[in-house]
């Protein structure tokens, strides 16, 4: 490399810069991909910088205020994101929750236990799940999941653990339940392709070794998510991200009121709802900057999760010695 | 991942195909040279008759191209304000601050009306139910938990209603539905202007959303023992069951497109000259009392002598052939007064201070 370079050092330095082949084709897409990445960037800052001026007037009148604040009220102009960062939380807490053991099941079924002829059906059928559109799946809330879970669910639920805040309160089969069940089923198919995927790509050798040392086939399979577990707090923060954004089906289900309520029976709101309800028809500088500061709000929100996992997974990759990172 | 690369890289190619030769789709169908456009923007609720209109009309005017995108009396005032269409569309009136801090001044040109209904979910009971004005404030402040609370049994003598928990379901996004019907409950309960108000978006004291007129639909219908409001358009062409509401003469409404009309043609001397005006709980005897004009909006003053005119031609046609096709999508045709007094607001449009009509 060395040699080739240094024919061409008298005028080509920045170019060496740029390719350390010296290539000028090298060089071209180099620069060219350097754009791509950079205006990816760019667009990014562009967004926050447009979220951020857009939502000045908002800024400016409530501060810090605006995300302790639980009132919500547009004919008085009193605005306050507790609520909805609320619901958003709560929400795709309770997907995780739900989907989280289902999608590594799944996998694990699909990659350790399933034969072939039914494993890529199985998996085929499961990445379909994915591709329904949302609005599909807060139709088959609305006519089929909440009445299941108002006539067989819900009620068994507040009959056995009422004293449980969690399970109290009036029962229509709109609220945060309902509206996590969605979620968790919207995010399942991602998660678990995902991890399947991370889960393919352990070495036989593992499995092999682990087997080798007298493992039964649970034991070998722990060995198995052990060095996966980088990807698969991936395939989760992936499905995190999902569940945080999602608006159309959770809108559908999840009874769209401000409030703060314990109970999961009652109805929430999100963030990505409020957004999507009410910016057609907001009227009045302030509340439109309201609407736009809930955008700059769930932004963040996705940010920090982000940045909480990626930490997640270097600590992680840090401990196990980086085997299995797959994803 | 595992999705093969065989199959991303078909979905790449088709994605493109798709991409091109939609591009090349858009191309064709340009606008010609010599031809006027007009673009307008607005309220949901009218966005079936205007498309008709447009439709019929753009028969008759090849050259002329109208585009109304629906995206809500808000964002249509809004875009009128900003001078990015020719004409908005607005379910309540602007506000005055609105129309203070506009550009120029604009007006209001009622097109039709129409109505805002109860429904509601009761399992068993065959004969519309009947609401007086405080009842229906007091399920909506949730004062009123029971379907077989004496005050809704006193209304309804004869019908048996169930001892269940009323479930109130509200318009989740704001919406000029929700306007209407918070002007209402305004007007007949104290209580309500005071606690909540009225807007596009109110601060419900109780009750669930639901996204749209087919939102609210969808719970109520899968959910017993529920009350909604819907529109009156969209309650007749889904077959809802729609409750008589008492009106300020103390007559139980069903509501019609005759009683929206009658609400219109009892308030019609008390409109004001600029148009803007509420006409929920209209006095007179057959009027149905939860009842609204939708408006158009445009500037008093056109910049494009050729645009201003082709609008202010399109708005008459519209007030005039136009109104025949409302009843068939059920909306209620604006009384003969009120025709009156649209025609001169369009009659007063000019540009660079000629009259366009």
């Amino acid at each position: 490399m060395s040699a080739v370079s240094e024919k061409f050092s008298a005028y080509s330095t920045w170019r060496r810069a740029i390719s350390p082949t010296g290539n000028t084709g090298d060089a071209v897409f180099r620069v060219l991909m350097l754009l791509v990445a950079l205006l990816m960037v760019g667009i990014v800052l562009a967004m926050v910088i447009a979220l951020a001026t857009e939502s000045m007037a908002s800024l400016r009148q409530f501060g810090l205020s605006f995300l302790t604040s639980r009132d919500w009220n547009p004919i008085k102009g009193e605005f306050g994101a507790l609520p909805f960062i609320w619901g958003t939380l709560a929400s795709s807490l309770i997907a995780l929750l739900i989907s989280v053991p289902f999608s590594l099941g799944i996998a694990i079924f699909l990659v350790e236990q399933a034969p072939h002829y039914i494993a890529r059906p199985v998996g085929f059928l499961v990445e379909l799940l994915a591709a329904i559109p949302s609005v599909v799946y807060g139709l088959w809330g609305i006519f089929v999941l909440a009445p299941f879970l108002r006539n067989y669910v819900e009620p068994g639920l507040a009959k056995w653990f009422a004293w449980i805040p969690l399970f109290s309160g009036s029962i229509t089969g709109y609220g945060l339940l309902t509206g996590g069940i969605i979620l968790a089923i919207m995010v399942t198919p991602i998660i678990s392709a995902v991890v399947r995927d991370v889960l393919a790509a352990v070495p036989g050798s593992q499995r092999e070794a682990a087997l080798a040392l007298g493992a039964t086939k649970w034991e070998m399979i722990r060995v198995v998510l052990v060095n996966g577990a980088p990807g698969i707090t991936g395939a989760v923060i992936l499905g995190l991200g999902r569940a945080l954004g999602e608006t159309m089906a959770v809108t559908m289900v999840i009874g769209n009121r401000p409030e703060i309520s314990l109970s999961l029976f009652e109805p929430s709101y999100t963030i990505a709802s409020a957004i999507a309800n009410e910016f057609t028809e907001a009227t009045g500088d302030l509340y439109v900057s309201a609407l736009v500061e809930l955008g700059l709000i769930l932004f963040l929100v996705t940010f920090v999760v982000n940045g909480f996992a990626r930490l997640l997974v270097w600590n992680v990759t840090r401990r196990t010695g980086g085997v299995g990172r797959a994803a | 991942m595992s999705v093969s690369k065989r199959s991303f890289r078909l979905v790449a190619w088709f994605s493109l195909v798709v991409f091109l030769a939609g591009s090349v789709a858009c191309n064709g169908g340009g606008s010609g040279s010599g031809s006027v456009r007009l673009q307008g923007a607005g309220a949901t609720f009218p966005n079936p008759l205007y498309q008709k209109w447009l439709s019929e009309y753009s028969k008759q005017h090849p050259n002329l191209k109208i585009d109304y995108q629906s995206i809500g009396s808000g964002a249509g005032i809004k875009q009128l304000k900003e001078q990015t269409v020719d004409f908005g569309a607005s379910d309540a009136p602007m506000k005055d601050e609105d129309l203070k801090s506009a550009p120029g001044e604009i007006l209001h040109v009622p097109t039709v009306l129409g109505a805002v209904v109860i429904t509601y979910n009761l399992q068993g009971i065959t004969q519309p139910l009947r609401f007086s004005p405080e009842v229906i404030a007091d399920i909506f402040l949730g004062k009123i938990k029971k379907w077989n609370d004496p005050k809704l049994t006193a209304d309804n003598p004869g019908v048996t209603l169930p001892a269940n928990d009323i479930t109130v379901v509200h318009r989740a996004e704001s919406s000029g539905t929700s306007a209407v019907f918070t002007d209402y409950l305004s007007k007949v309960s104290a209580e309500w202007k005071e606690k909540v108000g009225s807007g596009t978006s109110p601060s419900w004291p109780i009750g669930m959303g639901g996204k749209g007129n087919e939102g609210v639909t969808g719970q109520v219908k899968s959910t017993p023992n529920t009350i909604g409001y819907v529109e009156l358009a969209y309650a007749v062409q889904n077959k809802l069951p729609v409750a008589q509401v008492k009106n300020a003469s103390g007559n139980f409404i069903t509501p019609s497109i005759e009683g929206v009309t009658a609400a219109a043609a009892a308030s019609a001397a008390s409109v004001p000259d600029d148009l803007r005006v509420s006409i929920t709980n209209a006095a007179g005897a057959e009027t149905y009392p939860i009842s609204s004009y939708t408006y158009i909006l445009l500037y008093k003053n056109q910049k494009d002598a050729a645009q201003g005119k082709a609008l202010v031609d399109f708005l008459w046609w519209g007030l005039h052939d136009g109104e025949h096709f409302a009843k068939d999508l059920q909306y209620a045709p604006l009384p003969a007064d009120i025709v009156k007094r649209a025609e001169a607001k369009i009659n007063s449009v000019t540009a660079n201070g000629t009259a366009l009509r």
